[in-house]
């Protein structure tokens, strides 16, 4: 699939994510549930603001010092017999993991929920090459049969409500009962049991992979991961290139993050790390292991203003958050990184030519910088790529350049100033009526189309100052 | 103490009340208030939007008209917390970012002015009626400012308030965003528009115009019968 999803432009799908009032209300109960869930974990903990410090200092030191960590973390994983794999473009990555498949006559691979794999297109890539590939967690299981993409980071099929679940599956899958969530997930289990005992390989993401003894940590509610990662005899696990941690001690605290500002919970009810193939006197574990790390655009973020972007553990406390989000659902944005920081990373990954309307779909109203648990400064990053959009890639349109070189001169020339703001209510008149603008002209079409606007005032503030000043002078 | 007034273009133009509010309010406290009439606008609308180099023009100008004040004080959180970016968006001409650090130390938004310098809680004004408050973005996550307005609301005689639910949820403005992505805007100030009209007040009070514009059109847009204020103005009631 790759990080873009659909054609459709900007415009379109935001105004489709507005018609579905369905998703709307799935997506604004949902943020209702995991905003309190986050606020209240948070406050359960105490000193959230000193744990966010923490989270921000782990993260800073780890992407200042990245060669050294992925090096020891691809040192200890081969000592324990794995393989890893460095991969600079989702291609690369696809390849190899394909190229694995291929040796171990691999026919049916199983994976659990990763995003960098959607994001590299590897499911494509797979099926591809003549694999079938099943997604094992719920949510993306669903989507898998749907041909559905993700529209949130964390609970991918977050726009369904259960009784379009309960369709998909009868469509899809033959099956005959209710809508209960029980029944539905039953279901599913029961289906998948099977596909996990027929893999061949298991395919995951990695939440965080410590870089001290090449462990890979997953963080899961459904205990899928584990069969993905114990029944197949080939374990394969993606990871971002930044999704490291050096210690254990660190693993502790963006967990305890992540868990928390994520869904709520203290912790996950599976929390897996996995080090190494197995050994001789062990009865778990695949016997042969591989670690793909994926570059994919992240390097040329290291070392710019956007650095902190990396800093990113994937908890979606920022989308959960956002206004935006709420009213337009995660396909609008049209990446599968949704939201604020979806609107942050997506065009520094795959540039501005697909994504630049990204940035602009924002009140910078902070409500995601506040929430985001390594306190990565999100509504800042998006001014700063509005700049870039502006000045450097010269996106910005033409009728808004011409606009924006007018306020520059307004604002900087006080009569031209003070000369507006008195011809204001004239120059309005025509659109006024009982002081409110009801239909306004050019840039104020749009919010005149749900709102009033209101007409200037008789007398500025300036004048009446001025006249009170006079006054004062006289008496 | 001599206190400059920036009273930022949308009050200048659209609600001219607010200021002499703000100015009678500044008065009433021994304040030595002053117009410095060569202010423009905080630069926000081309900021935000991208376009820094417009922007830096109306800083440098606003630099220039505050330069000599002992205390800057506005009426809205967002404007002010605009002035306080101006020294980091000025970085990179040293001595610009020097006059812009000046300005942004001494300017402030006009509660937080009230409760922090002039360490006044009660302003001893009275107003009778219900109403909610929303407290704006900028103002509580930016400036940080959560707790002046509601100490001095909570001191107005014959108000009661009611807690606005969500209260914390952008209405939608987002400067030039409830231009550009209208659309989406409308959908937020409506939900705003809804939650304003649970709480069953009068009035609803505000600490930014330009929220109070989006809000105040919307409500006015839907026949809602809710009466619009800003602060300043229930601050200054008698």
């Amino acid at each position: 699939m790759g990080i873009k999803i659909g054609d459709k432009p900007y415009a379109e799908r935001i105004q489709a994510g507005i018609e579905n009032s369905f998703m709307r209300q799935a997506v604004s109960s949902a943020q209702g549930r995991f905003r309190s869930g986050r606020l209240k974990a948070a406050e359960e903990l105490g000193d959230w603001e000193d744990w966010r410090t923490l989270g921000e200092e782990i993260r800073h030191h780890t992407m200042e010092n990245l060669d050294y960590y992925l090096h020891q973390l691809s040192e200890q994983v081969e000592k324990r017999g794995g393989t890893v794999f460095f991969a600079e473009t989702a291609e690369e990555a696809n390849a190899y993991v394909q190229e694995v498949a291929k040796k171990k006559q691999a026919r049916k691979v199983v994976k659990s929920k990763s995003m960098v794999t959607e994001e590299i297109g590897l499911n494509e890539a797979l099926e591809k090459s003549g694999c079938e590939v099943v997604e094992s967690d719920l949510g993306e299981w669903i989507l898998q049969l749907d041909e559905d993409p993700p529209s949130h980071i964390v609970t991918p099929a977050l726009h369904k409500n259960k009784e379009q679940i309960r369709e998909t599956f009868a469509n899809k899958k033959g099956y005959t009962k209710t809508d209960q969530p029980e029944e539905l997930a039953a279901f599913a289990r029961e289906q998948l049991r099977k596909d996990f005992l027929e893999a061949d390989l298991g395919v995951t993401g990695c939440n965080f992979a410590v870089a001290e003894s090449g462990a890979v940590t997953l963080v899961t509610n459904e205990g899928n991961a584990r069969m993905v990662t114990s029944l197949p005899d080939t374990h394969i696990a993606v990871m971002g290139m930044e999704r490291v941690v050096p210690t254990w001690e660190e693993l502790e605290v963006v967990v305890s993050l992540l868990t928390r500002a994520a869904v709520g919970q203290k912790l996950t009810s599976y929390i897996t790390a996995l080090t190494g193939t197995r050994l001789e006197d062990e009865t778990d574990g695949p016997e042969d292991f591989h670690l793909v790390i994926v570059d994919n655009g992240r390097l040329k973020i290291l070392g710019t203003e956007f650095q902190s972007a990396l800093h990113c553990i994937r908890c979606a406390a920022c989308i959960n958050a956002c206004p935006v989000y709420r009213h337009v659902g995660g396909h609008s944005y049209g990446s599968i990184y949704p939201g604020p920081i979806g609107a942050v990373l997506t065009p520094l990954l795959d540039g501005y030519e697909d994504h630049k309307d990204l940035p602009y779909a924002s009140t910078l109203c902070a409500a995601c910088t506040e929430a985001c648990p390594v306190k990565i400064p999100l509504h800042e990053h998006l001014i700063r790529h509005r700049e870039i959009i502006v000045e450097r890639e010269q996106r910005g349109a033409k009728s808004e350049e011409w606009m924006m070189k007018g306020f520059a001169k307004w604002a900087s020339t006080p009569a031209a100033y003070k000369m507006s703001t008195k011809m204001a209510r004239t120059a309005m008149k025509p659109w006024t009526k009982d002081e409110q603008i009801e239909k306004g002209p050019g840039p104020l079409k749009g919010w005149t189309e749900s709102r009033d606007f209101p007409a200037p005032a008789k007398k500025n503030f300036r004048e009446w100052y001025k006249q009170r000043e006079k006054r004062r002078g006289e008496a | 103490m001599k206190v400059s007034l920036f009273i930022t273009c949308l009050c200048d133009t659209f609600t001219p009340d607010v200021g002499k509010d703000t100015v009678q309010l500044l008065e009433r406290y021994g304040c030595d208030v002053d117009f410095p009439a060569n202010q423009t606008c905080c630069g926000q609308p081309a900021f935000n939007s991208g376009y820094k180099q417009e922007a830096i023009k109306a800083m440098k100008q606003m630099i220039r008209a505050f330069e000599a004040s002992q205390y800057v004080v506005g009426p809205s959180g967002s404007c002010v917390q605009m002035i306080k970016e101006y020294p980091h968006a000025l970085k990179d001409e040293p001595e610009w970012r020097e006059r812009a650090q000046a300005v942004a130390e001494k300017t402030y938004e006009l509660t937080q002015f009230l409760v922090e310098v002039l360490h006044v809680e009660d302003v001893k004004s009275t107003f009778q009626g219900t109403a909610t408050y929303h407290p704006s973005c900028h103002m509580t996550r930016l400036l940080g400012v959560k707790d002046a307005p509601r100490i001095l609301l909570e001191n107005v005689e014959g108000l009661h308030l009611i807690e606005l639910p969500m209260k914390e949820d952008c209405c939608g403005f987002g400067g030039t965003f409830a231009v550009k992505n209208a659309a989406v805007s409308g959908q937020m100030v409506d939900e705003k528009a809804q939650h304003i009209d649970e709480t069953g007040a009068e009035y609803l009070i505000g600490g930014d115009m330009g929220c109070l514009m989006n809000m105040g059109g919307c409500m006015s847009r839907n026949k809602q019968d809710v009466k619009v204020l800003h602060i300043a103005q229930v601050l200054n009631s008698q």
